[in-house]
């Protein structure tokens, strides 16, 4: 009997944790609503089916349980039975996947209009780049990489002069602008998260990653690392600032670009 | 091949080949140490893997108190942190539940159960068990190295596992970790070959293999599984050897380490991710497929009635065993692969719930109308289904690409794996213990120990992981050493990291009582006969208990009937032993 209340109570006890626990998502602060709401789904018709399931469990302990000159039942199966359960569980998984894949559709196909914005990781700091008033992001290589040029930037591509280098893992960008997030790591794996944004992505280090997102709400938000990079995995944080226009362009402004950069660094050698 | 029309009532055909004769061996050691005999072989195997699953359990332990408790114990540094986790994962995956379902419960039961005197290899058998042994000495090794064992994660992704910013990364940790996979790979590989060959080449006369127990077919689907997964473990091990001791480039590519530039160039860290959950998903199912084959047989035993829908059952192992080969991307989702893998890899992985549900829904409907003894096997196995459920259903978050973005490294996930193939299978491994303790000692373990054990271990397994969801929804990333100050954490989510930790002390603690009952009752269990359970299965019905060397008496059984002929209408018994001859015909197996 304990055995039936018990079960009875994790099916309840569950549902209660579910609806009035105080550990739920961060409000969300990008475009990807579409990917909370298929979660909602999804919690609902996996929720129908822990509880049916359990309580089913529990009933047949309850009514079954043994006791003398109780017999079982014998029936090896039952086809029809079989096929009606495996038809409503394929529309059931189908009910998930559908909205699932649309969505996933969405997420990458980035829209023509997106601004890039480069992230690239190493252990275990961020830094930002954005690309100058050409537009375009210039090439870059790891071989590329030395101390006056950390993230190893073409200097002989035009493209990559006027880009705007943004080190100290503070990055502004401006609000319900979409962006391409376009992801690389100098040394090993890492993960750009912000929970707030809904979406993620490994940076692998010889080649180049990428996410989407469309900023829908002014305000900081921090940037985790979610991919196992080392020991100071967990120290790897920044920090993203969605601006209303007006604040960014003011932010943008205040920035220093490749070619300044350079310049300065050569400066200070002078010195 | 002995082969039986599906009539009753056609005769059992003659055997084809004699009886072969056995290795008998001839001293102490021959009979305990290095013996041929595949039951000592699997206690030997399952003896090793829970005393290495000993050092796991010790090593949550840890890594819960610095989560729980992050800075008061000091000596838990993150370098530390993330060797315990990673030995924690690697143990438990590989070395103890791999080990115990196919080294331990395969070497035990497929011949009892098939009607075999022993595996068709003794020999090789014998090898596996010993190169598994060195397997786990050079894993217990790398933690006495210099440097410590690998902290890399039990995925061991590179570039960072070889790099020195990981602990045991420049050390000998990863090329220990590295040695003992592949130590592991060629005695699973030896062992492996004789599981299948067993079952396919050493049924006894009328064993056919839709007459075999369920518990037969998951382990040998999981066992065909290994030995095709297990080579691209073996090949990604192979490979990281080369990329950190000899300088290739596998998977390295142009790094600058530390504002260091290293000497690799070309090689890329993703083909190690597609090698190693090649085999990483494969092996979900190859712990899986044996749980679900042994809760079938509980769960029919202990309820008295039939598995419901035996065939299905049998179909659904063998359609998940294939479909597992082709949904290993579902880790890889955020990787940085081609995004457009997520069409195909969201849909196969989905598919995969289908067969995985029917299994679900059949278990539950064969205790319906079913007469249920509360035995301890029937607790573990009721168990079983509830955490099994649970896990199973977050899968269809985890699955389903688009969910698995914001979900992906964070505690969601540990929260899933733990339920699907950590806690819910070894709440199978305890099932089976109790269920097979009685066949492989005489004696039965005690009853309100195991009771003890049980509610401990079933609540406070479910009490830890089933709120651990939560705290990955929240967005609290996995691997974490420290959350240290996050603006979207609230000090809420560290009271319940605080309370997981002390749930998971005393789960732990409650598997004390499993051991010492486990030692205890060689001794002092009640007597329990040569089939308590009155089971139908052929290891019930050997001449005496424990089965001697040879399994069976002068003459090897001969299977008559399905494993399922429990309250079979009008039988005198409500079970009826599958090498009973059928002159009752009563027998209504499904054909």
């Amino acid at each position: 009997m304990a055995v039936v209340l018990i079960l009875v109570l994790v099916a309840v006890a569950s549902v209660l944790f579910h609806l009035l626990s105080p550990w739920w998502w961060t409000p969300i602060a990008s475009n990807w609503h579409y990917i909370d709401n298929t979660i909602i789904v999804t919690f609902w018709i996996t929720g129908v089916v822990f509880v049916a399931v359990v309580l089913f469990v529990a009933y047949c302990v309850y009514r079954f349980r043994h006791r003398p000159g109780l017999k079982a039942h014998y029936e090896p199966e039952s086809r029809k039975l079989e096929f009606w359960l495996a038809t409503v569980t394929a529309i059931g998984v189908a009910a998930m996947l559908t909205p699932g894949l649309f969505v996933w559709h969405q997420f990458v196909t980035v829209p023509s209009d997106a601004t890039e914005v480069e992230v690239v990781g190493q252990q275990w700091l961020w830094s930002f780049r954005l690309p100058g008033a050409d537009g375009k992001l210039g090439t870059s290589e790891t071989r590329d990489v030395t101390s006056d040029n950390p993230l190893g930037i073409n200097k002989n591509d035009p493209a990559g002069l006027d880009d705007i280098i943004i080190s100290g893992g503070e990055l502004h960008l401006p609000m319900d602008k979409p962006v391409k997030m376009v992801l690389r790591s100098i040394d090993v794996l890492h993960d750009f998260y912000v929970p707030e944004f809904r979406a993620k992505m490994d940076m692998v280090p010889g080649m180049v990653t990428y996410f989407w997102f469309t900023p829908t709400r002014t305000g900081t938000f921090e940037v985790l690392c979610a991919e196992l990079c080392g020991v100071g995995h967990p120290q790897m944080r920044g920090t993203v600032i969605v601006d209303n226009d007006e604040d960014y362009k003011t932010w943008l402004g205040q920035q220093q670009t490749f070619t300044q950069l350079m310049a300065s660094g050569e400066t200070k050698t002078v010195n | 091949m002995v082969n039986i029309p599906s009539s009753m009532d056609d005769p059992i055909p003659p055997a084809e080949v004699e009886d072969v004769e056995l290795y008998h061996s001839h001293s102490w050691w021959t009979t305990y140490v290095f013996s041929q005999d595949a039951k000592v072989i699997a206690i030997q195997y399952s003896m090793t893997a829970m005393a290495i699953g000993l050092v796991a359990l010790v090593l949550s332990w840890l890594m819960r108190l610095q989560l729980g408790f992050p800075g008061v114990f000091t000596f838990i540094d993150a370098e530390r942190y993330y060797q315990f986790i990673t030995m924690h994962g690697m143990i438990m995956v590989i070395y103890l539940l791999t080990a115990l379902f196919l080294g331990g419960f395969g070497n035990y039961l497929i011949p009892l159960m098939v009607g075999a005197r022993d595996m068709v290899f003794p020999y090789a058998n014998m090898l596996s068990y010993w190169l598994y042994l060195l397997a786990v000495l050079i894993l217990v090794a790398s933690f006495f190295a210099p440097g410590g064992p690998t902290g890399a994660g039990w995925t061991l992704y590179p570039p960072q596992a070889v790099l020195s910013g990981t602990p045991g990364g420049a050390d000998w940790g990863i090329v220990l970790m590295l040695l003992s996979l592949i130590f592991f790979i060629i005695g699973f590989t030896m062992g492996g070959l004789n599981y299948v060959v067993t079952v396919l080449q050493g049924r006894t006369r009328g064993m056919t293999l839709m007459r075999l127990p369920l518990t037969i077919w998951g382990i040998f689907t999981a066992t065909v599984m290994a030995l095709l997964a297990f080579p691209a473990l073996f090949v990604a091990s192979v490979m990281m050897l080369f990329d950190r001791l000899l300088g290739t480039s596998f998977f390295m590519p142009a790094i600058v380490e530390m504002g260091e530039q290293l000497q690799h160039a070309g090689g890329t860290p993703i083909l190690f991710q597609h090698l190693f959950w090649f085999f990483g998903h494969p092996e979900v199912y190859i712990v899986a497929l044996p749980a679900f084959g042994i809760v079938s047989d509980l769960i029919s035993t202990h309820a008295r009635k039939n598995i419901f829908g035996y065939r299905m059952m049998v179909w659904a192992i063998v359609i998940i065993g294939a479909l597992s080969f082709v949904v290993w991307a579902h880790h890889m989702y955020v990787s940085g692969m081609n995004p457009n893998f997520g069409f195909f890899f969201a849909t196969t992985t989905l598919i995969i719930a289908v067969p995985t549900a029917l299994k679900v829904y059949n278990w539950v409907l064969t205790l319906w109308r079913g007469d249920i003894h509360l035995t301890l096997p029937m607790l573990f196995a009721l168990a079983f289904i509830v955490t099994f459920l649970n896990g199973g259903l977050t899968g269809l978050f985890l699955g389903n690409v688009v969910v698995d973005v914001p979900l992906s490294d964070t505690l969601f996930v540990v929260a899933h794996f733990h339920m699907v193939m950590g806690v819910a299978p070894i709440l199978v491994v305890f099932g089976a213990i109790y269920h097979w303790y009685p066949k492989i000692t005489g004696r039965m373990m005690d009853e309100t120990l195991g009771r003890i054990h049980f509610w401990v271990t079933f609540l406070g397994a479910y009490l830890i992981f089933f709120p651990m969801h939560y705290l990955g929804l929240l967005g609290m990333p996995r691997r974490y050493y420290e959350m240290g100050e996050t603006a979207f954490v609230p000090p809420s989510a560290h009271s319940l990291n605080e309370f997981i930790t002390i749930v998971a002390l005393i789960v732990g603690a409650g598997q004390m009582v499993f051991l010492f009952n486990l030692f205890w009752s060689v001794r002092h269990g009640k007597d329990a006969g040569g089939n308590p359970w009155r089971a139908t299965t052929l290891e019930w019905q050997t001449p005496t208990t424990p089965p001697p060397h040879g399994n069976f008496g002068k003459d090897l059984p001969i299977v008559y009937r399905w494993a399922y002929d429990y309250s079979v209408p009008g039988a005198a018994e409500d079970f009826i032993p599958q090498n009973q001859p059928n002159d009752d015909r009563i027998s209504r197996e499904p054909s």
